[in-house]
């Protein structure tokens, strides 16, 4: 019980650097991504080739994943970053399932739908299974913290003012002489990044990636996090990933309460639980539980 | 070589009719309330659900489950806009879009908890493939094809010449100005939700007929959807139908290069294509 409830703490831990990074790139700069299943993806094969083929020490391979895939949030970036959003949410989508038909049938390169196992994990064969789950979960809400800190003080840099500015209006921030595509690039560059690193993570932690892991649904999780967390604020993505792990993983037990319901029912209701929390979060609390506030300054109040 | 290509154009132009119907739909929904709707998943699979309780279940023939398919996906298309979308659209439209992607997820595991997961089919006789001059075609899809023909014609009627269908038009080309005239926006939001998501419906059940029904039927050949929306224009309808007939025949070329896996890939890369060298598809966003 116990070795499940810090493996639960860690998939939190996974799913709060997920929303960090959708946090930067819709919840700070206001561009739909629906296709962050796909960078977390391509952060998780990119670590687990390194370290499993090429045998690159794991922190050198975590770093990689998360520049392979802000290369990837680049070209992604470039191509869409002057659509509007209604395009953005249907390419970004797409995105997500190339890189999954990609996974699955380039088998020379990713070992296909059987994926790839064995993938080394630090001190793993000489930690016991709960320590190593310990270890992880140090690992990753170290990261988690690390980042939200680092994010935070980035949107309150000139950076991420000029983030908000575009996320409100675009054409108020060119006119304000702000070079809008090149910060909706980086924007894209830096959460893709984050994206990747928790995918690499998870690669170090699963010991075993396959493209079914990768599956839309973890986007609407996040997405669904940082809905109910409070989109633009960083301390709302740790708490709505924690509060999304103790929905999906809560629900685990409703075939104890529920009698009578086949297996496959159950899953269906897991599942379709998620999306009516979705559709609550949006419909009741579309600023979430910690809003972002309002940074205005008035004239007279002015510092 | 020339019977290969011949044979590829064939089975692009019908699988092309199939998805002509969903992105009819979809675009629809699009030209009147301005968000891509993601709903239309969910309602392709209710369709084809739909369809497969009438002619299975109830014994009643293809036909009349099109029929039902229209008829018990728009009526859902109504009932959920009313009761979850219509609530968010106040939050703009991506709010909406993102609603709608959570709708399919739940309606889809309505779907998964009534039905299960295991692929079905329809009650159809088994006929053989008619064979002309080396080509093969399948009387299914020929049907399918046919079906889908029908039912863009009488929506072309519609449009053009009931009263009701010159109402849609003009509050999709300027929602503002068909106010001041004193159409209802809201009476014209139902109807499109009904006609787009029936649409997807229908759609769903043609294109079930080609695969399984299954709880993701919908989901599976989204994009091919989205893609012909997109390409043609998004909320265009005769957009939608043209870029359809791409996707499909593009659909159908890739297969011939490239591994049957990436056929969804070839959507993806047409929606990046199109929006680069002409962002309007190839028809504009006219709405008609």
């Amino acid at each position: 019980m116990e070795s499940y409830l810090l493996a639960m703490a860690v998939f939190a831990g996974l799913y709060a650097l997920m929303a960090l990074g959708l946090n930067v790139i819709w919840g700070l700069a206001g561009m739909v991504n629906l296709g962050l299943v796909g960078f977390f993806a391509v952060g998780a094969y990119a670590s687990a080739m390194l370290t499993t083929w090429a045998h690159w020490p794991i922190p050198l391979a975590w770093a990689a994943a998360a520049v392979i895939a802000a290369i990837l949030g680049v070209v992604v970036a470039l191509i869409t970053a002057r659509l509007k959003g209604d395009y953005l949410a249907i390419v970004t989508l797409g995105f997500a399932e190339v890189i999954r038909i990609v996974a699955s049938n380039e088998i020379a390169l990713t070992g296909g739908t059987s994926g790839i196992s064995n993938i080394p994990g630090p001190g793993r064969g000489i930690l016991t299974p709960p320590e190593f789950n310990f270890e992880f979960f140090v690992i990753v809400w170290g990261f988690a913290i690390v980042v939200a800190f680092l994010l935070g003080r980035l949107s309150m840099s000139p950076f991420g003012r000029v983030l908000r500015a575009i996320r409100e209006d675009e054409m108020i921030a060119a006119v304000a002489g702000k070079r809008v595509l090149a910060f909706k690039v980086q924007a894209f560059a830096v959460g893709a990044a984050v994206l990747g690193l928790a995918g690499a993570l998870y690669a170090q932690y699963n010991a075993y990636v396959a493209p079914d892991a990768f599956q839309s649904l973890i986007t609407i999780y996040i997405v669904l996090a940082l809905t109910a967390g409070g989109a633009g604020v960083m301390r709302g993505a740790l708490l709505g990933s924690i509060l999304v792990i103790c929905l999906t993983e809560g629900t685990r037990f409703l075939g104890a309460l529920v009698p009578g319901l086949a297996p496959g029912q159950i899953a269906a209701l897991r599942e379709g639980i998620i999306g009516v929390a979705l559709i609550l979060a949006l419909t009741f609390r579309p600023q979430g539980i910690l809003p972002e506030k309002p940074r205005v300054l008035s004239l007279n109040t002015a510092r | 070589m020339i019977l290969t290509l011949l044979q590829t154009l064939i089975n692009g132009l019908l699988a092309g009719a199939q998805l002509a119907v969903p992105a009819i739909g979809f675009t629809t929904i699009y030209a009147v309330l301005r968000f891509p709707s993601f709903a239309v998943a969910g309602h392709m699979t209710i369709g084809a659900y739909a369809g497969y309780v009438a002619n299975v279940t109830l014994g009643l023939p293809a036909g009349i489950a099109l029929l039902a398919a229209f008829l018990v996906a728009g009526v859902a298309g109504v009932a959920t806009d009313a009761g979850v979308l219509r609530r968010m659209r106040a939050s703009g439209p991506l709010t909406v879009a993102i609603g709608s992607a959570a709708l399919t997820i739940v309606l889809e595991n309505v779907i998964r908890f009534g039905f299960g997961n295991d692929p079905r089919g329809y009650d159809l006789p088994v006929l053989r493939d008619w064979k002309f001059a080396g080509l093969r075609l399948g009387p299914v899809q020929v049907e399918a094809a046919g079906a889908a023909m029908l039912a863009m014609a009488i929506l072309f009627l519609f449009l053009a010449f009931t009263r009701t269908g010159k109402m849609m038009r003009a509050v999709a080309d300027n929602p503002m100005l068909a106010g001041l005239k004193g159409i209802d926006a809201e009476t014209v939001a139902r109807l499109a939700n009904f006609i787009g998501k029936g649409l997807a419906g229908f759609g769903g059940m043609l294109v079930a007929l080609d695969t399984s029904i299954d709880p993701l039927t919908g989901f599976r050949v989204v994009l091919s959807v989205f893609a012909a929306a997109v390409v043609g224009g998004l909320g265009s309808i005769p957009g939608a139908v043209a870029g359809a007939f791409v996707i499909g025949i593009g659909e159908e070329a890739a297969v011939l290069v490239l591994d049957p896996a990436y056929r969804t890939a070839v959507g993806f890369f047409a929606i990046l294509l199109v929006l680069s060298l002409r962002p309007r598809g190839l028809l504009g966003e006219r709405a008609y």
